[in-house]
């Protein structure tokens, strides 16, 4: 009973959240709701004990994506009334397309039109059952070769978003090390010969 | 017999005329003269040894000496078949060659193309060598085309005038049409025997016979063996020069002399009359086939020699005699008297050389005059070529004892005793154009002999007779012409000279018909005074006399009178006419129509450019949709996502 | 109890709410970025969902996995709206058609 409610709780915050994100004319707002979806989230999958995901949810997301989309967002001079405008021209269309998702998802979920059973409730997870072992387990084992892969998809990202921000400007004065090592004595000093001049 | 030394005969020319044609400007005129001449007296001399051991009773030599491609069971491969049908055809062509080779020394001296001319009559002589040694289809065709190619380049000799080029172009044309009909008879062989070689295709010969060829999936077949002889016989005709494919031979007489002598009268052109007697087998089987090749004889023998009453160029006369005597070889073969188309084929190369070569000293003696209007009285100016001449018109004409009486006589004895459809048409043919010829061969030799000089002043400068060098040729064709026939008719013709070489069925076989009747070659000359065709022929040589030295104001007379007529053989039946602006202008409409309408309108228009504009006319309309912005690359999605979903759920 | 039902409801509006978002604020970059961000929340929603109420730990391995893209798209995707608005002075989606066929 108690969860019931604490799911429809977070659910009615994560739904007025996620209409703060798409409707907010300030983007700070728009990010900062996003932010309250992904913790409403994060206590929704607590409370279907997927306990690992819903960290991982708080820490990267919340922590290290909205902070930086907060970043970005106030790095940048937007012009907000500017991209506004306009604003409902196209709304039709969307709420078009979504009502027709809408429709569809009642189909699957409330028709059963695929044949899924939506009334099960979850299986009792036994005594010591630890989520974030079961994962690390799978993660480790099964998808060993994905995670090297996610790896590397992440460290491409790193040196990609690095490579498109830095800018050098001219008039910096910069060390270039490998031109410093690769000098040489000629390079440096010249012996010149001449002729002592008469005194005056 | 010696595989070596039947290989050495074609390829002692072949060999000088590379050596000539690429080497000619590093040897000089006299080297690469000397090369030709020697490397086609050499074969001469061998194809004369081949003979000699085939007539003391050496086996026939029928073997492969190459094999070239083996293809889906098909063995295309380079063979010789010698025997005394071939032999007679290599000593001819190789002695023929050699007296070109000579004669030319003194003709061409002051050509350009000195060189170059020795290359081509020694490739020439390879070619036909290749041509009448092969035992395969396929090598025939190849000597059949490169003599057809080196006739081309012959004919364009003296490639700067615009006539000669006409010439040869139009030669090798219409020779293309007949070798499509050749090529058709050769596939239609290996159809049905599944090999190139001729004894295959002999030995399945009567099996053939019995088929039916269904063209096209037509319900009613047609005799396999008709349609194949007839498609090779197509192909002689263009080269034998047979109505309607004649039109290139007088053409052809743009070519130098020596060329239009020897190559166009005496050896290639008589290739057809070889290939169908080489053929005998098959022909043999089909009656339909040999009625064909009759008519188109005896029609070509009869009126191809009225065009040479109308023309004056003397070259051209000569011409239409050949073209006229081509079809009385015809008609033998048509009437199943092969080796009298042998024989009279090889008659008519000495006697038709000789009177070539006459024509050619004339033509020099004149300064490149060659209208006989333009003669006259040159009897006693060119004493011996008068005489020679004069022989070889009488051989022409049938005088007994002559060469061509015996070969041509007997030709008409066998039309008269055989019984094939068509013989009855090709009997009056035959006989007619005995008075025809005398006529018309007459008619030269009175019009540039006889009669009072009227040669223009500039023939008059410069009018010098020919020396020993051109006249020695004459002297030694009119021998042979003279007296070739009464040696050679009885082995040839009744002495079963070619044995299993030429072969006739029982009852086809007219030859041994009027072999019956033969009782040696005199007998036969003083038999001949009753017959009608000698007295046909004394006819024409009258009426010659009287039309061109006595009254010739009469032929001017009738020549008014019947107009149309003069006209139609002027304009040599019109054929010229007719494939110029009927056939030509179709052919050059189609052509015009299907580069139009197929390559530029279907081919070009629709396909590759219509392809390409729609592909650009529908990306014109697709690039709308890459529109750049983001928003609408995610509604896509979106929507595609949606469409994805909603097919799921209607599908359940 | 919460059923699965309730879990597939919620991320359903979800994802409706975000495919609205991604029409209605459909000139700025910077919100297209976070309504994808939703979107990918809500399929997250799922793959927890049907993990848990299946019993097979898969779906959340690739919720794992789906974090671990979505974090390296924004990063890249927020690179280039740096540089983008450096050179433009402007994250108007409309400027951006460039690449336009």
């Amino acid at each position: 009973m108690l969860v019931t409610v604490l799911f429809y709780t977070f659910a009615t915050i994560l739904v007025a959240a996620g209409v703060g994100v798409i409707t907010s004319r300030n983007p700070v707002h728009a990010a900062l709701s996003l932010v309250l979806c992904f913790l409403t989230s994060a206590v929704l999958w607590m409370l279907i004990e997927a306990e690992f995901l819903a960290i991982v949810l708080v820490l990267v997301y919340v922590g290290a994506v909205m902070v930086l989309f907060l970043f970005v967002v106030m790095m940048l001079d937007i012009n907000v009334e500017e991209l506004k405008r306009g604003f409902t021209r196209y709304a039709w269309l969307g709420w078009l397309v979504t009502g027709i998702v809408i429709a569809e998802i009642v189909g699957v979920i409330v028709q059963r039109r695929l044949g899924l059973d939506v009334t099960r409730g979850a299986a009792p997870l036994p005594p010591g059952y630890s989520n974030a072992t079961e994962l690390g387990t799978a993660l480790f084992t099964r998808y060993a070769y994905a995670v090297e892969l996610a790896a590397m998809l992440l460290l491409v990202a790193i040196i990609a978003a690095i490579s498109l921000t830095l800018r050098r400007r001219r008039g910096l004065k910069l060390q270039d090390i490998s031109a410093q090592v690769a000098v040489r004595a000629g390079d440096r000093v010249r012996i010149v010969k001449m002729k002592s001049e008469p005194r005056p | 017999m010696n595989a070596n030394l039947l290989l050495a005969i074609p390829m002692l020319p072949l060999a000088a005329a590379i050596i000539a044609g690429l080497g000619g400007r590093v040897l000089g005129r006299a080297v690469s003269a000397g090369l030709a001449i020697a490397a086609v007296a050499a074969s001469c001399l061998l194809s004369m040894q081949v003979l000699n051991q085939l007539l003391h009773g050496t086996a026939n030599y029928n073997a492969s000496v190459y094999t070239w491609l083996l293809s889906d069971g098909v063995n295309m491969q380079v063979g010789f078949l010698i025997d005394r049908l071939s032999a007679l055809m290599m000593v001819v062509v190789t002695f023929v060659s050699l007296c070109v080779h000579v004669y030319t020394v003194g003709y061409m001296h002051d050509d350009a193309g000195f060189q170059r001319f020795f290359a081509y009559i020694a490739l020439f002589t390879f070619a036909m060598l290749m041509l009448v040694m092969s035992n395969n289809f396929l090598q025939l065709f190849f000597g059949w085309e490169a003599v057809g190619v080196v006739s081309y380049l012959l004919i364009g000799f003296w490639y700067t005038r615009p006539s000669a080029i006409f010439a040869n172009l139009k030669a090798f044309l219409v020779n293309r049409v007949g070798d499509f009909g050749f090529l058709l008879g050769i596939a239609g062989v290996l159809y049905y025997t599944g090999s190139l070689d001729y004894q295959v295709a002999f030995n399945w010969a009567p099996a053939i016979a019995k088929q039916t060829l269904h063209v096209a999936g037509t319900a009613a077949g047609w005799p396999a063996m008709t349609v194949i002889c007839i498609c090779l016989f197509v192909g002689a005709m263009g080269k034998s020069a047979q109505v309607p494919l004649h039109v290139w031979l007088p053409d052809s007489m743009e070519g130098p002399t020596p060329i239009s002598a020897l190559i166009h009268a005496a050896t290639m052109v008589t290739a057809g009359i070889f290939m169908v007697a080489r053929m005998s087998p098959l022909f043999e089987q089909s009656e339909t086939a040999l009625s064909f090749v009759l008519v188109i004889g005896a029609t070509t023998a009869l009126f191809m020699g009225f065009l040479g009453i109308v023309n004056n160029d003397i070259k051209r006369v000569v011409a239409y005699s050949t073209l006229s005597q081509l079809g009385y070889m015809t008609v033998a073969l048509g009437v199943s008297a092969y080796s009298v188309a042998i024989f009279h084929l090889m008659t008519h190369a000495f006697f038709k050389a000789l009177l070539f070569l006459a024509a050619g000293a004339v033509i020099i003696a004149m300064h490149h005059e060659q209208d006989m209007r333009k003669m006259g009285g040159l009897r006693v100016r060119m004493p011996v070529t008068y005489w020679t001449s004069l022989i070889g018109a009488l051989a022409l004409i049938g005088t007994p004892f002559f060469s061509g009486f015996y070969s041509k006589d007997a030709l008409i004895e066998a039309v008269h005793a055989s019984h094939r459809w068509g013989a009855g048409y090709a009997y009056v043919c035959v006989t007619a154009g005995v008075f025809v010829t005398a006529f018309y061969t007459f008619r030269m030799i009175f019009m540039t002999f006889h009669g009072p000089s009227r040669l223009d002043h500039h023939a008059e400068e410069h009018f010098h007779d020919v020396g020993w060098d051109m006249k020695g040729p004459l002297v030694a064709l009119a021998i042979p012409s003279l007296l070739i026939g009464y040696f050679t008719i009885q082995p040839v013709l009744f002495g079963g000279y070619f044995g299993d070489a030429i072969r006739v069925l029982e009852s086809n076989d007219v030859v041994a018909e009027i072999g019956r009747e033969f009782h040696g070659a005199a007998v036969f000359a003083l038999h001949a005074v009753l017959s009608l065709p000698l007295w046909l022929a004394a006819a024409g040589v009258y009426c010659a006399w009287h039309f061109v030295l006595r009254r010739p104001d009469q032929a001017t007379a009738i020549q008014a009178r019947f107009n149309w007529l003069y006209r139609l053989l002027v304009n040599k039946y019109y054929f010229d006419w007719f494939n110029e602006n009927v056939l030509a202008r179709a052919a050059r409409g189609l052509g015009l129509a299907l580069w139009r309408g197929g390559d530029q309108a279907v081919i070009d228009g629709v396909l590759v450019d219509g392809s390409a504009g729609a592909v650009g006319w529908i990306a014109g309309r697709v690039r709308r949709i890459q529109n750049g912005f983001l928003y609408s690359y995610a509604f896509w999605m979106i929507v595609s996502l949606v469409l994805i979903l909603g097919w799921f759920l209607v599908r359940v | 109890m919460i059923t699965l039902g309730h879990m597939l409801t919620l991320s359903a509006v979800l994802f409706a709410l975000s495919v609205a978002g991604i029409f209605i604020n459909r000139r700025n970059v910077l919100l297209l970025l976070m309504c994808i961000e939703l979107l990918l929340l809500s399929a997250n929603f799922n793959f927890v969902a049907f993990s848990r109420y299946l019993g097979f730990v898969d779906g959340q391995v690739f919720v794992f996995f789906i974090l671990t893209v979505a974090a390296a798209e924004s990063a890249i995707g927020l690179a280039i709206l740096v540089v983008l608005f450096r050179e433009r002075r402007s994250i108007n989606v409309e400027d951006l058609n460039t690449l336009r066929g």
